[in-house]
């Protein structure tokens, strides 16, 4: 198989879409958010606490699953100001295909690039993240 | 029409597509389903046509215009030999089948069916042979029942004796073959079952007609529709075939130039099927693609194509059973080579993303079908299809694929 699908699907991604660390519904959250990919129907779920403790339900491919995973690792104790650079962040690497060394290991998605109908299931859990954390929803 | 011997290596030759590579290695075509490829016959047919031959058609009164509205209207003929109509007029021209099916349900439906009126559909249908008949329902006032099919993918008789019971179901649209599950109707006992019960029927033929012979007067139906693309034609033309006096008591769908016999600033005349239905400057150039398309089949012969493919189905199931994990939706008595799947370690994208880097194309995802996959339990699958230019090699290439695939996500 070529280098770059090993590139996609490296251990880290496969790795976390069979085990997430990060899954499941909190019973106390302050928001969420929710995505859905109509053409494929994967959806996901995102649960937010001051804080920044995220937590998911993604129902998916490995992508989307990984993504929602590093995502709730990436954020953790971060601001929603902070989330909302990051997501940007993110995007540009799963757009472009360039890691950014910031990331950390967020650019283990940054294979997406090459698959255009895919790079949705990397950047929909930040998109689920982004409803939950949009203005008038969370304070503080 | 003469026949020659089946020879699926000749007869990749006649697509020049098939010789291209896909990120490095040679293309494995098995998305036949979604959209069929093109023999060099119709691509020339086309050609030919803008080279040489080209106006519009049933306007000009010169030497152009003329010849094109022949090779047009000879498409006519073509297609309504190949279903076996009664008549030419029977055969109108529309992009899609979806656009026919639309065609069906605003002209016909809001004509001849009444409020109170119901339209069977099944469990099985593709979208577009399901949200007309929501649209029709909504606008019209006429019910839209749902006919059960079995965990197998097969027609459910009893729940479509019910849904027929009341007397009220005036029209029964179905599929011919299943996009999804690969399971062919049983057209001509579902056709005297409607009739029997005072409903006519309208047989959604766009897989069927890629892979079988169809005779409209011998299943006696009274619409059938199919798109060209599918059946190794151009896009943007498809057909709708229906009884004459059907069409004759049908308003227009759209309007305009074409369909008319006479207009006055205050009203029109409108002119008798097919032109009725086909308002506007034709796709001119893909339907004599598709007439081209329909020469190319029946000359290599579809029961030679029927047979070359159930050997490919066959070979195709008996792969898939082997993998573990691995399940086939449906399992019809009676079924295509359309074979969609779901593996337990891997979801339906991953596995059309990784099968693509090996240059393997199938689908993924929900097919247009959204409420079947609910129906199935599953929220999306993986589709491998098959066409007279597969071969038993590339099924077992997508075989070596899917295990690759497996120890990934071991
Ligand atoms: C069973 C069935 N019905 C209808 C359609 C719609 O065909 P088109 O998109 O060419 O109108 C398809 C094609 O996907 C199909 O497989």
């Amino acid at each position: 198989m070529s280098s770059t699908v090993q590139e996609l699907y490296q251990a880290l991604i496969v790795e976390r879409s069979k085990a997430p660390r990060f899954s499941g519904r909190p019973e106390v959250f302050d928001a969420q958010g929710r995505g859905e990919n109509a053409m494929c129907g994967d959806r996901v779920q995102v649960f937010w606490q001051r804080g920044g403790v995220v937590r998911h339900e993604a129902h998916g491919c490995a992508i989307l699953t990984a993504s929602a995973d590093l995502m709730a690792q990436a954020v953790a104790g971060k601001s929603p100001a902070q989330v909302a650079a990051m997501r940007g962040a993110f995007e540009e690497v799963v757009t472009s295909g360039r890691e950014n060394p910031a990331l950390g290991d967020l650019n283990a998605l940054a294979g997406v690039a090459q698959y255009r109908a895919r790079i949705r299931c990397a950047t929909l859990p930040w998109a689920a993240l982004a409803e939950a954390l949009k203005e008038g929803q969370v304070h503080g | 029409m003469s026949t020659r011997a089946f020879n699926v290596s000749e007869i990749r030759k006649d697509f020049p597509i098939l010789t291209q590579q896909v990120h490095g290695r040679k293309l494995v075509f098995l998305d036949s389903a979604a959209s069929a490829q093109k023999p060099r016959v119709v691509i020339d047919a086309m050609v030919r046509v803008m080279e040489m031959q080209y106006a519009n058609v049933h306007r000009g009164l010169h030497w152009m215009s003329e010849r094109t509205s022949d090779a047009y209207e000879a498409a006519r003929d073509k297609v309504a030999a190949f279903l076996n109509a009664r008549a030419r007029e029977e055969i109108v021209f529309t992009r899609n089948a979806t656009e026919s099916i639309n065609l069906v349900a605003y002209s016909y439906g809001r004509t001849a069916l009444r409020p109170g009126d119901a339209v069977v559909v099944s469990e099985m249908e593709h979208h577009a042979n399901l949200v007309p008949w929501q649209i029709l329902r909504d606008a019209h006032g006429v019910e839209l029942r749902i006919a059960k099919i079995t965990d197998s993918g097969e027609i459910d008789w009893e729940s479509l004796e019910a849904q027929f019971a009341d007397g009220k179901v005036k029209l029964l649209a179905i599929t011919h073959m299943s996009n999804v599950l690969g399971s062919y109707t049983p057209a001509e006992r579902l056709v005297a079952f409607a009739h029997a019960r005072g409903a006519k029927v309208l047989l959604d033929g766009c897989q069927a007609i890629v892979h079988r012979a169809v005779d409209v007067q011998a299943l006696d139906v009274d619409f059938y529709v199919f798109s060209g693309h599918k059946l190794y034609g151009p896009t943007g033309i498809g057909v709708l075939y229906a009884k004459r006096e059907i069409l004759e008591a049908m308003p227009p769908f759209l309007a305009g130039g074409e369909m008319i016999d006479s207009v006055s600033y205050e009203r029109a005349t409108w002119a008798p099927p097919p032109y009725r239905f086909e308002a506007g400057t034709p796709a001119i150039i893909e339907t004599i693609g598709l007439g081209a398309a329909i020469d190319y089949v029946q000359a290599i012969g579809l029961d030679a194509i029927a047979a070359h493919e159930r050997e490919l189905t066959v070979h195709g199931l008996k792969m898939l059973a082997g993998i573990e994990g691995l399940r086939v939706l449906g399992s019809a008595q009676d079924r295509g080579g359309v074979l969609t799947f779901t593996m337990e370690d891997a979801h339906a994208h991953d596995i059309a993303t990784l099968l693509d880097r090996q240059g393997i194309a199938v689908r993924a995802g929900r097919h247009c079908a959204e409420p079947l996959m609910g129906r199935m339990g599953v929220s999306a699958a993986a589709r491998a299809s098959f066409a007279l230019y597969t071969t038993v090699e590339e099924i077992d290439a997508l075989g070596e694929g899917l295990a690759r695939i497996k120890q990934i996500f071991k």
